[in-house]
């Protein structure tokens, strides 16, 4: 039972790191970019949420919307401004400017919100009005989910779901695709490669938002710098399943939690992000392209 | 070569922004110091024309005026208490101008995150601005840091809050308001010893933090000198603060009835809402650090419900002096003063009383002042908002009565 009970918490944080990963993998499957700067978008969904909730006191799923719209709005406007100008720079350079990005959000954070940390309030509360736990209960009583696990559990998964389904199937995917193999090519057929590209950050910065909400919903406070740790989490996650696969980053996420979480409970709290880390060099080792990763061979 | 130029850039990428990481904490506010924190000079400057003649000459033998520098974090996460020992230090020193007597004080606070370097930072820069005598650091991490230095240059050295026992160690010139790390962790374990007998105990602190281990190494020692039982040991570190479900899930199932958190409020706060959505409900037991967490934006003070901590200060004491300071606190601040307020405001105290018994002028220098002061300290007792008597051993370490205090409906009551 405690096992299973670890294993719980290890899936619902899991679930998050994967939602980060998925942010993170549809802009390097397409943009062939890291956007060290998503854990701040994420950062500044929880914000957003925050205000919406306790300044416009709107319910918690409109400021879920209305954090969404902000960081699309956000992500387009980064994209337009910091990294469309670099498409044909060198990959480090863009990288320095992702980074650079990072570090503006967070100061602009500090400068807008300050920096004590504020409290979150989790859209679905902890406790209901009776004081008894917002959970289910499993094998009578003895192990129990909350529901904003199971609700992050089932974003992650209609998210997963989504995102194959449109990069598959919907015209606008097809063109990430192709984009995402060959740039060049791609426009020659008729693509609108920046637009194509836009779109990609607007998709991944609306998912970090969500991911923003689901993230503070657990850790129940929000700081400036709330971001930057879960963002190389899942930044690890991504590259563990195979960085630029969406199922890949999925994997990964939620593998990513459970090892973590047993890592806490069964060998040492201390050395959880350790195992966690030497995890992810034997898998690199053993499987250079991550676990769902697709090895391209070089072409000579 | 495009998967080498790939894995290169992964490489180059991850090892950048574990190193921005690393330093997130420290790096990221700088200018973000808010103004309106900052005390304002006008009031101090006017105070003693204006209140001159009031007659309440204080019986002591010290005059001029001394320049107090004060070292905490005004910005960051922990803010929250370097702020409210500024703002109560600056309380104290409006009070001790407007007495109009002999001795005025200048108080100009400096911001050090709580970083030790930036602590060292901001100690020059106060010398630099002709600082006399240093009120700090808040924080134990940069206490020690500090108090290195200030033993170096004899500054005489009162650190409102930083409880570590290395601020004090080997320096006979630095002098703490609050209890030492050690009487923290002691007076906790017989407290629970007296208070709840025979409970079991869980304890969860942060074993990369000097303060959090500090106290939770005596207690564990004087748990077990009082027969205490300590079920379960859970720890974290500062990149792990954020999830403690396994903690929690084991030491609830270890049968833990009192978790002790020598921790500071933000993670606690974290701790006390996961507790919750488990439905886990033991008494919480928490020391300074948990001091704040009342006052944290957003947080839901129904969860810190019947929450026991240890602290010499409590707002709702019915004393005049801590009426009077709470109300004046309220009315410059807008919220009610904590703990680390109270050790600021009796910080300058104690060395209003400590230059009024050696005899300090003002134009003495930041060293012989040191001496002086040092020579004092064993000698004299302080009644203070955090303290009746308190006095002082020669090693810095001060002496006074610790208080438990649990929170009900929003407040601090004495149980």
């Amino acid at each position: 039972m405690e096992f299973l009970s670890y294993l719980i918490s290890g899936i619902s944080l899991g679930s998050v790191y994967a939602i980060i990963a998925l942010g993170y993998t549809m802009v390097y499957g397409i943009a062939k970019m890291l956007n060290f700067a998503h854990g701040d978008v994420i950062m500044v969904g929880g914000y957003i949420s925050i205000c919406a909730t306790s300044y416009l006191e709107l319910p918690g799923w409109l400021s879920v919307l209305l954090a969404m719209a902000v960081c699309t709005v956000l992500g387009v406007v980064i994209e337009g401004l910091a990294y469309k100008p670099l498409r044909q720079a060198t990959s480090l350079a863009v990288l320095i400017t992702a980074i650079g990005v990072s570090y503006f959000l967070q100061n602009a954070a500090l400068l807008i919100w300050g920096a004590s940390p504020k409290g979150f309030t989790p859209i679905i509360p902890a406790t209901n009005a009776q004081g008894e736990p917002n959970a289910l209960p499993l094998f009578g009583g003895q192990v129990s989910i909350s529901y904003i696990s199971l609700l992050t559990m089932g974003a992650c998964i209609i998210i997963m779901l989504a995102l194959t389904f449109f990069t598959g199937q919907t015209k606008l995917g097809k063109a990430m695709r192709a984009c995402s193999e060959d740039k060049g090519a791609a426009q020659l057929m008729g693509i609108n490669v920046n637009r194509t590209i836009s779109v990609t950050f607007a998709i991944g910065s609306a998912l970090a938002a969500v991911a923003g909400v689901l993230l503070c919903s657990f850790t129940t406070s929000l700081m400036p710098t709330t971001g930057s740790m879960p963002g190389i989490k899942a930044f690890t996650a991504a590259v563990f399943g195979g960085i630029g696969s969406i199922p890949g980053a999925f994997l990964g996420g939620v593998l990513l939690g459970i090892i973590e979480s047993l890592a806490k409970a069964y060998i040492s709290t201390q050395l959880a992000n350790a195992i966690l880390f030497a995890v992810l060099i034997i898998v690199l080792l053993v499987k250079p392209s991550g676990l769902l990763g697709k090895y391209v061979p070089e072409k000579v | 070569m495009k998967k080498k130029n790939l894995a290169a850039m992964l490489m180059a990428g991850a090892m950048c922004f574990s190193l921005l990481a690393g330093c997130s904490g420290t790096g990221s506010t700088g200018s973000a110091a808010p103004a309106s924190e900052e005390p304002s000079q006008g009031t101090q400057e006017s105070a003693p024309a204006e209140t001159g003649n009031q007659g309440t000459e204080p019986t002591g033998t010290a005059s001029g005026t001394f320049k107090l520098g004060g070292i905490g974090p005004l910005t960051t996460d922990t803010a929250i208490y370097g702020k409210a020992a500024m703002n109560g230090a600056q309380i104290a020193v409006d009070e001790i101008n407007a007495l109009g007597g002999a001795v005025q004080f200048e108080l100009q606070p400096e911001d050090d995150q709580a970083d030790p370097e930036l602590g060292v930072n901001a100690y020059h820069k106060l010398l630099d601005d002709g600082a006399q005598i240093i009120v700090g650091s808040v924080t134990s991490g940069s206490g020690i840091a500090v108090s290195a230095e200030t033993y170096k240059d004899r500054v005489f050295t009162i650190t409102p809050s930083g409880s570590s026992v290395d601020v004090i160690a080997g320096k006979d010139n630095t002098f703490q308001v609050c209890f030492t790390d050690p009487n923290q962790g002691t007076g906790s374990a017989d407290y629970i010893a007296e208070n709840l007998p025979g409970a079991k105990v869980a304890v969860i602190y942060r074993n990369d933090d000097a303060y959090s281990q500090g106290i939770r190494d005596t207690f564990v020692a004087e748990a077990k000198a009082k027969g205490i039982e300590i079920v379960d040991e859970g720890t974290f570190t500062k990149d792990t603060q954020t999830d403690f479900s396994v903690q929690l899930t084991s030491a609830q199932n270890k049968g833990a009835d009192v978790l002790f958190l020598p921790i500071y409020y933000q993670p606690a706060s974290v701790i006390l809402a996961q507790a919750a959505a488990m439905s886990y409900a033991p008494t919480f037991f928490g020391v300074d650090g948990m001091d704040g967490i009342l006052t944290m934006e957003n947080f839901d003070t129904k969860l810190a419900e019947g929450v026991m901590l240890l602290t010499p200060f409590s707002a709702d004491a019915e004393d005049e002096r801590t009426q009077n300071f709470v109300k004046k606190y309220n009315e410059l601040h807008g919220e009610t003063p904590n703990q680390f307020a109270a050790d600021g405001y009796d910080a300058v105290y104690v060395i209003y009383e400590a230059l009024n018994a050696a005899g300090c002028t003002g134009d003495m220098s930041a060293e012989e002042i040191c001496e002086a002061l040092v020579a004092v300290m064993p000698t004299i007792s302080v009644d203070g908002l955090t303290g009746q008597g308190m006095t002082w051993k020669a090693s810095g370490e001060v002496s006074k009565a610790p208080m438990a205090v649990v929170i009900k409906d929003g407040v601090y009551v004495t149980p």
